[in-house]
């Protein structure tokens, strides 16, 4: 009984790892630009879907070709800031709400009409089946390496905003836009950057998710929801948080899975909705 | 009168006029026409709450259609399985989604503006995922209504469309005048503020929260309503079907951000637009809600007020006068 | 006479409909201190900010060292060598004293005045160059803004009432610092609504009123009522 329990405890944490991928951009977008981006988890969707074309016409591994992809995210990022939400810019809540829910609504059929509506996954090789054993507790290779690289990514994340020069230019971006611009620090410029940056952390999270689980077109908003969840649990504001919001909402969802298979989504909501009521500004919230 | 003002009562006029035939639907339309009507109807319902929350009292939801699956879930239980009559449980459902709406918003208004957007949401996958679980509804397929309730609505299939005509148009209506009423009222008057400049409005005296919990528990009925018309129209509850995003969010969306955010012409015209467009371009499957979503983002970037807004531009009169200035000429 | 480091004619400022300077002449040369007096909503800030583009649309013309700044960015304004020292501070609360001034460096020329001249200058900044910005004093977040603005090596350097909200002392010592940055042949524009101080330290002036220069000269030159007349308009 406590076998189980602890092995629920540890799959739980390990998958907190991969939902931290997925959130690491939102908070990112939420903390700098400030603005919810809908269309969070289509676009990791939409590069999940990428790779696989890319891995079903040249047969390389997906986490070659994820890594490959890298840098045409940034450009991608980069160029959807520059294009489609620059213009948003202060103009208010609503107008950079509503074109990322458009653009979640146009990526989803645009992904259904491409490759249909079918759940897909990625071979990530042997890594995939092997485990390990400590003590009484199974630990699965690649989610331990999932976490793992979401523990450096956030780590790597945190070095660059805090000890870099343009790390330090995307926070005073992010302080005051409009004192930037005024000492000639453009906050188009920086913005653009970030969502690049963001768009990289997508990458990264869609080769942790297509190997790690099935997805399909449809599967963006709830992505995107589990995001949210993790970065208000953990504190907006606080890379770190994001991880233990990623980490309480995987072992929510494992815990829940066993009273049965359809509790597992509702437990996660309702750790959130509780935790909103109990503690708003979130667990490691920065001031 | 100058050309101004007979340009605007003659608009009126035939709007009115679209009103009292609307009334004399049966006679007027065939079946499938009416049906479409029907649908017509209900979204324009569901545009004209959401529009009064995101346009006006700025509270942007994407989780209507939570208490929509409310108002239809209500509605079956409080007939299939309560055995109530089902005139009797329209209320009741509109009531239940009334209360629900308030320790809803009692956790999700600890949020705020974006993140208040996705709250809402996210309560609504809650009510939703609830409502797949309790049992009699028939868990995540869901189930008929029975027929002997259906039946209670008109005896032959002719009826029943047009006891729904009435009832969707009817809702459609009460919507209408209702929120016209509120607008016009004091309670208006700190909408409008609050629609204009928030902060002005608030260090102006206007209570903010006091005016959004009203708008919220204004709202939750109709949604209700809307959910119970739903229930009708499918003749089925499931948490798909009853909750469906699709249906009673992305659509409204689309048809408030189209026609016009923040003005009442504006949810009307957006769902004129919506219908016309579908009859064309139905076929066209996932490539039509492509392109409705290309619209909406071209929309907001061109002129976020909407189609109306752009109207406007060219001086449009105010079709529905909620206005509180005072009166010209 | 050598050619003035700033030549503005017939600026005029707009924000949409609504005009907030209209027709202004005036330069600046370099190793002199221009004044700009004038009451709230006469214009002055509109027009420091218009002429590092950061204030609605404007018309007119302002040359800086012979170059047409609405031909440039606001970076590239400030490359050129325009610091601005904006109205109300404007750092960036969370990020250190250290990082908010090196911010003005990065944007900046890069030359002679770097971070030892402005710790030397403003002993306490160096005390406080690990804390969060948002916790430091009015006045010590003044010497920051105004520290940010040097750091960039500008060859004109403009002043957004350096002195409001802080106490006579703290802008005292602030002024202090305004000769010793004229000495090295940059031009500073100060703009205040304090008439005396800003006088005192000036060596010519310009008044505005309503957006529109009323009065310009040398401080000696005019009499006090006739200053006080144009600053708030007959």
């Amino acid at each position: 009984m406590v076998e189980t329990f602890v092995n629920l405890l540890v799959q739980g944490v390990l998958i907190g790892g991969l939902y931290a991928l997925f959130a690491l951009g939102l908070s990112l977008s939420l903390g700098v630009m400030r603005f919810v981006n809908l269309a969070h988890g289509d676009l990791i969707v939409v590069a999940s879907f990428a790779i696989l074309a890319i891995c079903s016409a040249l047969g390389w591994s997906p986490f070659l070709v994820g890594l490959l992809l890298t840098p045409l995210a940034f450009g991608v990022g980069w160029a959807l800031q520059r294009l489609l939400l620059q213009p948003t810019v202060g103009k208010g809540i609503l107008p950079v709400l509503l074109v990322t829910f458009g653009l979640s609504i146009i990526i989803q059929n645009g992904l259904l009409q491409t490759f249909g509506a079918n759940t897909r996954k990625l071979s990530g090789g042997v890594v995939e089946v092997l485990a390990f054993r400590v003590g009484f507790i199974d630990i699965g290779v690649y989610p331990l390496l999932v976490f793992i690289v979401a523990a450096v990514c956030i780590g790597g994340l945190e070095a660059f905003l805090y000890r870099t020069s343009t790390g330090a230019r995307i926070r005073a971006v992010a302080d005051d836009p409009g004192a930037a611009d005024l000492i000639g620090l453009s906050s188009k410029q920086i913005y653009a950057v970030a969502m690049g940056v963001v768009a990289v952390t997508m990458m990264i999270s869609a080769t942790a998710m297509s190997v790690w689980s099935n997805f399909d077109p449809a599967i963006g908003p709830s992505r995107m929801l589990l995001a949210f969840e993790a970065v208000v649990l953990g504190g907006l504001g606080s890379l770190w948080g994001t991880l233990l919001g990623g980490i309480i909402l995987g072992v929510a969802q494992n815990l829940g899975s066993q009273v049965d298979a359809s509790w597992q989504i509702l437990a996660q909501h309702l750790v959130f909705l509780i935790a909103l009521v109990l503690r708003p500004q979130g667990l490691l919230s920065r001031g | 009168m100058s050309s101004a003002k007979t340009f605007t009562y003659g608009l009126r006029a035939a709007l009115a006029l679209v009103a009292v035939a609307c009334m004399f639907g049966p006679w007027l339309f065939d079946a499938s026409d009416l049906s479409v009507l029907t649908e017509f109807f209900t979204l324009l319902t569901l545009a004209m709450t959401w529009n009064l929350l995101a346009g006006y009292a700025d509270i942007i939801t994407v989780g209507q259609h939570g208490f929509v699956g409310l108002g239809a879930y209500a509605f079956f239980g409080f007939t299939a399985l309560a055995h109530f009559n089902p005139y009797l449980a329209i209320p009741l459902a509109a009531l239940f989604a009334t209360l629900v709406a308030i320790p809803t918003m009692l956790v999700v208004f600890r949020l705020r503006t974006a993140y208040l957007a996705v709250g809402t949401w996210v309560a609504a996958e809650v009510m939703s995922l609830i409502g797949g679980k309790l049992p009699g509804f028939g868990g995540g397929s869901g189930t008929s209504l029975p027929i002997a309730i259906v039946k209670q609505f008109g005896s032959s299939s002719v009826a029943r469309t047009d006891m729904f005509y009435f009832l969707s148009g009817g809702l459609a209506l009460l919507t209408l005048v209702a929120i016209w009423a509120l607008l016009r009222s004091r309670i208006g008057l700190g909408l409008t503020a609050m629609r204009d400049n928030e902060e002005a409005a608030g260090s102006a005296g206007v209570n903010l929260t006091a005016i959004r919990v009203i708008c919220f528990l204004f709202v939750a009925p109709i949604l209700g309503l809307a959910g119970v018309l739903a229930t009708l129209e499918k003749l089925r509850v499931a948490p798909s079907a009853s909750f469906s995003l699709a249906d009673w969010t992305i659509n409204v969306i689309f048809i408030v951000v189209i026609g016009g955010i923040g003005s009442m012409e504006g949810p009307i015209l957006g769902a004129v637009v919506y219908f016309v467009l579908r009859q064309y371009l139905a076929d066209f499957g996932a490539w039509y809600l492509i392109l409705l979503g290309a619209i909406a983002i071209a929309v907001i970037m061109v002129e976020p007020k909407g189609l109306w807004g752009l109207l406007k531009r060219v001086r449009a009169p105010d079709l529905i006068p909620v206005s509180h200035r005072p009166a010209e000429d | 006479m050598t050619a003035p480091l700033l030549e503005v004619e017939k600026l005029c400022v707009f924000y949409d409909h609504f005009q907030a300077v209209h027709n202004v002449d005036l330069t600046v040369g370099a190793g002199e201190i221009v004044s700009i007096i004038g009451a709230n909503g006469a214009g002055k800030s509109s027009f420091l900010k218009a002429l590092v583009r950061q204030a609605g649309r404007s018309t007119g013309s302002a040359r800086f060292e012979g170059v047409d700044l609405s031909t440039l960015e606001t970076r590239e304004i400030v490359k050129l060598g325009v610091a601005l020292v904006p109205e109300g501070r404007k750092l960036f609360p969370t990020l250190t004293v250290f990082e908010n001034l090196r911010m003005g460096w990065e944007l900046g020329r890069q030359g002679e005045i770097d971070l030892a001249t402005v710790y030397k200058w403003f002993p306490v900044l160096q005390e406080r160059r690990e804390q969060r910005a948002r916790e430091l004093s009015g006045g010590q977040q003044q010497m920051v803004a105004l520290g940010r603005a040097l750091l960039a090596n500008p060859k004109l350097l403009l002043c957004d009432e350096i002195s409001l909200g802080l106490a006579p002392r703290i802008v005292n010592e602030l002024y202090e610092i305004i000769p010793k940055v004229r000495d090295r042949g940059i031009g500073i524009v100060v703009v205040e609504q304090d008439i005396t101080r800003s006088l005192a330290v000036a060596d010519r002036f310009y008044c505005f009123l309503e957006g529109e220069v009323s009065l310009s000269g040398k401080p000696a030159d005019v009499d006090r009522a006739s200053i006080l007349q144009h600053y708030f308009g007959a």
